[in-house]
């Protein structure tokens, strides 16, 4: 009878908070992922500004744009020598800024956060996270962290220069002797909170898949969402250490004397970018598996159609988060590293394009046959499908040690890694709003200005990346202001597909907006009998406690 | 009551999952940390980044191939020391030779060293062999002094049977000077 007088009080304490304390006390899953999805949106509009600065200043060649910046912002003499400097250093401050923040506070707590906390516990018939309170502190280390790494920007870096300019991997020795000022300490401490928040998210995940899953619900009939968020939360869990432990140690090696990346001293900065990409790696891969999981749900519910080769779909994910842990080095062909060790590089690296291969394949075998309905969300998923097979296509090409030789730190490379994030994993989240809009807010958006956002965008963000290929076959490094005037041509394109790319987020905003003023009640279940997962047996929106009496799987 | 002792089963799990995932979170910091000694020791171990290799003594005889070794170095802008490296020799594979270099204290102070060394192409880090060598310790200079520092080194002649090293004609030793 204790017991139960326990069980009845703790039940009080999950009554329903009003007003503020709902969001800032929140420990629902789906009050939480709705803060994690509007800080990812806050967080992206400040990421994607900083990188149309970058492409203002690259539309033609000189410079142009960042002195001028640098004497509003930073103080420096107006078009004085001062203000070239401190623009020329504010522009790799903002290309450093621009991949953090988009990295770690935007795709990730889209994804990660905001959708596999609305749909994780969802799909799986549980009531809620397995840890409720951890799941607030999660949410609630990462605006902290933003500021701290916003706060960089307005520290001295460099002697003279503000904020940190060492781009997303902050190599030393740039990062430990080349910026001795505190703005690259705020920039360390922004991503150990920031990692804390991760760390934390994926032990909550792993414990709701692995112990909350509804009765009958084995691992093999759970739907390809979780099984991503399973597989990306143990690559977070194993991977975020060691960024952990390399970060914290540039920081003593700053300021407390050690030498882990300093030959001085006996250290190497090599091993740094060692440790870094045994993290890195495995980061691109958290970055895109959710979206492997939202887009395998998308074209299945619109092609009326179970997904094709389910098990091989797991397994494909299992393999490349297994397999991403062992090519880190294919990010370090040009640091002298042996003929053979880059050998092997280069063969684990092109295994991953197998059970990539599978996934699209798959998708592909899905919409095969179906009765394919082209509503907004699938759009973004066959976009996805597309795009990302053009990156990965320029994946394996890098893969190759010799061509990497020449590509290296080009925009080639700047060209691939947009193709499978800025392109894959945000149309993978733009396929993931439209899809669940209706059920997470209740409300149905305005299809047209949805596919709008979709046609404008798509168009957009390939003028921008496509072109980049070009120069960088043709040697345009990455990381730089300025550029010789022969790559001026294909640099304006790209400028321009930035301003179509900025027109489609307009339709993205508008169409929230419409929404909501026109209130259109969306159903149970808007997409029909393709959408066979749990979520959609609950009404749109779920109540704020949902499954009281478990579903049971058959 | 059966529902509550199912929740508390539920509870009980979720900590023990918690408590496992919190431990392999511990281990991979160590991890990290442990990379450090460990990618010392692979490096000495293998050669690896050109690392070069300790040894006794010669245990195979002199081949038939000849190497031209050359000599680099380059000093930390903070120590004020000249450093004239040894003059290229041209030698057998697997014959022992002694070069050395001349290290030049600047100053009217005494003043401390130490070289961290590695030979390129790094592919030869592992047959180059070195005996004795000012850089295994500290070296300390007289104020305004000039010594002359040995190393005693030998190529191994294993290195013909790497078809990797088919190419090479020439390698270079080179060492970095830091204060210490």
């Amino acid at each position: 009878m204790a017991n139960a007088t326990a069980a009845q009080n703790s039940h009080d304490a999950h009554d329903h908070p009003t007003g503020w304390k709902r969001y800032v006390y929140s420990t629902n899953h789906k009050d939480i992922g709705t803060m994690y999805l509007i800080f990812a949106i806050v967080a992206g509009i400040i990421g994607g500004a900083l990188s149309g600065f970058m492409r203002w200043e690259l539309a033609e060649p000189g410079i142009q744009i960042f002195p001028g910046l640098a004497s509003i912002v930073y103080g420096a003499e107006w078009q004085s020598a001062a203000a070239l400097d401190a623009g020329k250093h504010m522009y790799n401050v903002f290309t450093t800024a621009h991949g953090l923040i988009m990295v770690f506070f935007v795709v990730m707590p889209a994804l990660i956060g905001g959708y596999s906390n609305w749909f994780v516990p969802l799909m799986i018939g549980a009531p809620d996270m397995a840890f409720p309170r951890m799941n607030n502190i999660s949410f609630w280390l990462l605006p902290p962290a933003f500021i701290l790494l916003l706060m960089s920007m307005f520290f001295e870096g460099p002697p003279g220069g503000m904020g940190t300019g060492g781009g997303w991997t902050v190599y030393p020795p740039l990062s430990t002797s080349g910026q001795p000022g505190p703005a690259m300490d705020f920039a360390i401490l922004s991503l150990h909170v920031a990692g804390v928040s991760s760390i934390l998210g994926a032990i909550n995940f792993i414990t709701t898949i692995f112990n909350m899953r509804a009765p009958g619900m084995t691992l093999h009939k759970m739907p390809l969402f979780p099984w991503a968020i399973l597989v990306t939360a143990f690559l977070l869990l194993l991977s975020l250490p060691v960024l952990a432990g390399a970060i914290t140690m540039l920081l003593t090696d700053r300021n407390f004397g050690t030498t882990f990346f300093n030959p001085a001293g006996g250290g190497d900065p090599i091993l740094f970018q060692h440790l870094f990409w045994f993290f890195g790696h495995p980061e691109v891969y958290i970055m895109i598996l959710p979206g492997f999981g939202i887009i395998s749900h998308i074209v299945s519910t619109f092609s009326r159609k179970p997904i094709f080769g389910y098990l091989a779909m797991v397994y494909a994910m299992v393999a490349i988060g297994f397999v991403g842990f062992i090519v880190w080095a294919h990010h370090m062909y040009t640091t002298g590293i042996s003929l053979d060790t880059q050998r092997y590089f280069v063969f684990a690296t092109m295994v991953i394009a197998v059970p990539t291969g599978v996934k699209i394949f798959s998708w592909i075998a899905t919409m095969w046959g179906g009765s394919i309905e082209f509503r907004t969300p699938m759009l973004w998923a066959i976009g996805f499908i597309f795009l990302f097979t053009v990156g990965g296509v320029t994946g394996v090409v890098l893969a190759n040690a010799g061509a990497d030789r020449s590509l290296h730190d080009t925009y080639y490379v700047v060209a691939h890694f947009h193709y499978v994030l800025s392109l894959g994993a945000v149309f993978a989240i733009f396929a993931a709003w439209y899809y669940w809009y209706p059920k997470m807010f209740g409300y149905m958006y305005n299809e047209t200005l949805g596919k709008l956002h979709f046609w404008v965008m798509f168009i957009g963000v390939n003028l921008i990346f496509f072109p980049q290929h070009f120069l960088g076959l043709n040697g345009m490094p990455r990381r730089y202001i300025d550029y010789p005037d022969a790559f001026a041509l294909w640099n304006m394109v790209s400028s321009v597909g930035y301003l179509i790319m900025a027109l489609g987020l307009l339709f993205f905003f508008a169409s929230i907006i419409e929404s909501v003023m026109k209130k259109r009640k969306a159903g149970d279940n808007p997409w029909g009998e393709g959408a066979t997962t749990l979520e959609w047996t609950l009404p749109s929106p779920p109540p704020f406690h949902q499954f009281e009496t478990l579903p049971k799987v058959k | 009551m059966a529902h509550i002792d199912t929740q508390d089963n539920a509870s009980r799990n979720n900590k023990r999952i918690a408590i496992w995932l919190v431990l392999i979170v511990a281990l991979m910091v160590g991890m990290a940390y442990a990379a450090v000694p460990i990618y010392q020791i692979f490096c000495q171990v293998t050669g690896y980044g050109g690392t070069t290799q300790r040894a006794e003594d010669n245990a195979i005889a002199v081949i038939d191939r000849e190497m031209t070794v050359r000599f680099a170095a380059q000093v930390a802008s903070d120590l004020p020391v000249r450093i004239v490296p040894a003059a290229t020799q041209v030698d057998k594979v697997g014959k022992k030779v002694t070069v050395t270099y001349e290290a030049t204290n600047l100053t009217d102070q005494p003043v401390k060293t130490v070289a961290s060394f590695n030979v390129t192409p790094a592919s030869m880090g592992a047959y180059f062999n070195k005996i004795e060598c000012f850089c295994f310790t500290e070296q300390t200079l007289a104020p305004n002094e000039t010594v002359q520092m040995p190393v005693l080194y030998y190529l191994d002649p294993e290195l013909d049977l790497n078809d990797e090293l088919d190419t090479i004609r020439e390698v270079t030793l080179f060492y970095a000077f830091h204060a210490s």
